[in-house]
């Protein structure tokens, strides 16, 4: 009792209430249908990066579902429902799939993973993995959602064609068409450059000269010389950098030969969520996010916020917690979830991915919303960004 | 000259025949007051009232203006005449959205950010209680019977049923995605609800709270994840419905017997909160991102005017 006088009011508040809330889950638990969902996800290691201003997240994701957590509980107490969270952080020098087969495996049917591409993968195509549905919260890569997807796996984020296609659209409103990419050394540098070529042949950019940064990676030592006389080039409208890490890309800016503005994976950037954006009801779970975790939802957060979200919105609709009613749901045009970007989202049904609109964002600006008006679809707007069902080369459904 | 003084002449007399009446917008990003004379379809002018106003009612009596300053976390009264503030309410943090009972004694307040309705005693500026909701409450009404206060949460997609006399909820009832706003008909016997994520209007029985109907609405040429139902007003002879349909910049009129959707009215830009005129002959819209209201006469189903009042407008209330 003597800790619980200790804390804030305002804590001690919350306390009450959240035991006021979840009081009742007690005494009535056994009436309540039980919905488990694990959260598997390994320790990161730090990557170097050019700007030491953002601390490093060592728990991306996690909030966000535990608030997603909270919120379903919240209907499923008038829904007789009970949603319970359990997190598998595998260490740094682990073993992901030995986790899963030893903890996760025959217990749990929903399943938020927040791992490397390959490592998604490879537990989807475990054997216990077949009776699951397992939510991508962490990557962005195009073959997963293409020849490389698997049917008990979803995808939260918007992948690097969805968010390429995002800029290009937002280009071609301002008639920013004539591009110089910057390509950095990793592969997923690589791979965003080749999101952002798809893109621009899409939508009719030309990519007048396209080159690979090969300079210093700290903005110490690296001379203002270094950037002017890389970007000496044929006349562009704008710089899109491919720099997944943010090793150099930051340093661009303000140091081209020409003036022209930055975008891509520096500058203005494609997003699903961003802590300027505040319109549609946004402003409230930023907020809500900020005083739960004291730092801005990034978009593991958001995608792990919305995966869980989705399983509730299941759950409550069909009245179930059975695997099979509930993916069928997720997948059928019924399904809407309020994501707080003004449409509602729901998941293509030829590769799981989920729809929705992508951010624009400047460091300290919210500058559009993908899709811009008059990029037109005969089913939803939402489907001219990323693969489109003809494009796809995922065989679902096939 | 002459033609001026005719038309000061018919201006006089039509507007002894017809009822005067003033229109009151909230300008959500001037942190004004929007004062209309509708009629003339003019502006009369603006005045401040406070940071981010945004929930907006008027005294059974008209005497006063009930005005939710969200950054100021306060609900306003504003004399109506002179537009001094005479009072505020506790609202609890960042008011939006809140109804005022029929007697214009008791007002319910959404607390998006705490998941609470606060209930206030006008007469006393007291708060009575505070109940918990859903997540992100939003659309909140009373009904003409006072039984009911029905909250909306949009987060946690429920109404949830408050009985007036315990201010205790009895009952949730689980709707489509992102329920918006609400309102009773005349009778207190049905709630129709808006869903913004869902595209649709339901219709829920009072007697069982459950779902009678639900509406779908088409607009030629919008894609279906474009309509996105908010304010809803029914008429009081049971007739029509009108259900503000947001970004697509249209008001669709039901027929509350047949709940067919009869018509598409085209207003201003992300149409938002609507209201009568005292004597139901014609309907207000704020309209969001166009800065104006519209005006539609709902004798001859028609949008007859629209009136620039403002940045962000938001709710509307009128004075006979």
């Amino acid at each position: 009792m003597i800790r619980v006088l200790n804390l804030s009011s305002k804590m001690l508040l919350k306390l009450l209430f959240l035991i006021y809330f979840f009081g009742e889950n007690i005494v009535y638990a056994d009436a309540r249908q039980m919905i488990n969902i694990a959260y598997l996800t390994q320790e990161q290691k730090i990557l170097p990066t050019l700007s030491n201003l953002d601390a490093f997240i060592k728990d991306p994701g996690i909030p966000g579902a535990e608030l997603a957590i909270i919120d379903n509980n919240t209907t499923g107490q008038f829904t007789k429902q009970q949603f319970v969270l359990k997190k598998f952080i595998v260490p740094l020098d682990g073993n992901v799939v030995d986790s899963f087969n030893k903890l996760i495996a025959g217990q749990y049917a929903y399943v938020m993973v927040n791992l490397p591409a390959k490592l998604v993968n490879e537990i989807a195509d475990l054997p216990a993995a077949k009776q699951m549905l397992l939510f991508d919260v962490g990557t962005i890569d195009d073959e997963l959602r293409n020849a490389q997807c698997r049917s008990n796996v979803l995808h939260l984020l918007p992948d690097r064609a969805m968010r390429a296609d995002a800029l290009a659209q937002y280009m071609m409103k301002k008639r920013w068409t004539k591009w110089f990419l910057v390509i950095g050394a990793t592969e997923e540098d690589r791979l965003y450059a080749e999101a952002i070529k798809r893109a621009a042949k899409r939508f009719g950019m030309k990519i007048v000269q396209e080159k690979t940064w090969e300079h210093t990676y700290d903005a110490r030592r690296t001379e203002q010389s270094d950037v002017a006389v890389f970007t000496q080039v044929d006349d562009y409208d704008v710089l899109v950098v491919a720099d997944q890490q943010g090793q150099f890309g930051e340093y661009l800016e303000y140091r081209t030969w020409n003036a022209r503005p930055v975008i891509g994976t520096q500058g203005l950037i494609a997003t699903a969520w961003h802590k300027t954006h505040e319109q549609w009801g946004a402003e409230q779970i930023q907020h809500r996010f900020k005083e739960q975790t004291g730092r801005w939802m990034e978009e593991p957060d958001y995608a792990a916020y919305l995966a869980i979200r989705a399983v509730g919105e299941a759950a409550t609709r069909t009245q179930s917690n059975d695997i099979s009613r509930l993916k069928a749901y997720i997948l059928s045009p019924a399904f809407a979830l309020q994501g707080y970007k003004g449409n509602p989202l729901s998941f293509r049904a030829w590769n799981g991915q989920l729809r929705q609109p992508i951010l624009l964002a400047a460091p300290r600006s919210s500058v559009a919303v993908a899709p811009v008006e008059g990029f037109l679809h005969p089913k939803t707007e939402l489907d001219t960004l990323g693969y489109d069902q003809p494009e796809s080369s995922c065989l679902w459904n096939k | 000259m002459k033609k001026n003084i005719l038309g000061l002449f018919l201006t006089l007399v039509l507007s002894g025949t017809i009822q005067a009446e003033t229109v009151f917008v909230t300008l959500e990003k001037d942190n004004a007051l929007a004062v209309v004379d509708p009629l003339a379809g003019k502006l009369i002018k603006s005045v401040g009232v406070g940071l981010r106003p945004r929930g907006l009612a008027i005294s059974p009596d008209s005497k006063f203006l009930y005005v939710a300053t969200s950054d100021e976390n306060t609900i306003k009264i504003i004399d109506t005449e002179s537009f001094k503030e005479v009072g505020r309410l506790p609202s609890g943090k960042d008011p939006e959205t809140f109804a005022l009972n029929p007697a214009g004694d008791r007002l319910y307040v959404s607390n998006e950010d705490d998941s609470l309705v606060t209930v206030i005693d006008i007469a006393h500026k007291k708060i009575v209680t505070q109940i918990k909701v859903g997540v992100e409450p939003e659309g909140i009404t009373v009904s003409r019977d006072n039984l009911w206060a029905v909250s909306a949460s949009e987060t946690t997609n429920m109404v949830h049923w408050i009985d007036t006399k315990t201010n205790a909820i009895v009952e949730n009832t689980l709707v489509d995605p992102r329920p918006r706003a609400l309102s009773f008909t005349a009778d207190s016997r049905q709630l129709w609800v808006t869903s913004e994520m869902a595209g649709t209007l339901m219709i829920l029985d009072v007697k069982t709270k459950q779902l009678i109907k639900t509406i779908n609405f088409e607009v030629q040429g919008v894609t279906h994840d474009k309509i996105q139902p908010v304010g809803v007003v029914i008429d009081k002879d049971g007739k029509r419905g009108y259900v503000a349909l947001g970004p697509t910049n249209r008001v669709a009129v039901i027929n509350a017997q047949t709940f067919a959707v009869e018509k598409y009215l085209l207003v201003g830009q992300r149409v938002w909160n609507l209201a009568f005129s005292p004597d139901q002959r014609r309907l207000y819209t704020t309209n969001g991102t166009s800065n104006d209201i519209s005006i539609i006469d709902l004798d001859t189903q028609t949008v007859t005017k629209s009136v620039g009042v403002g940045t962000y407008p938001w709710g509307v209330a009128v004075k006979p």
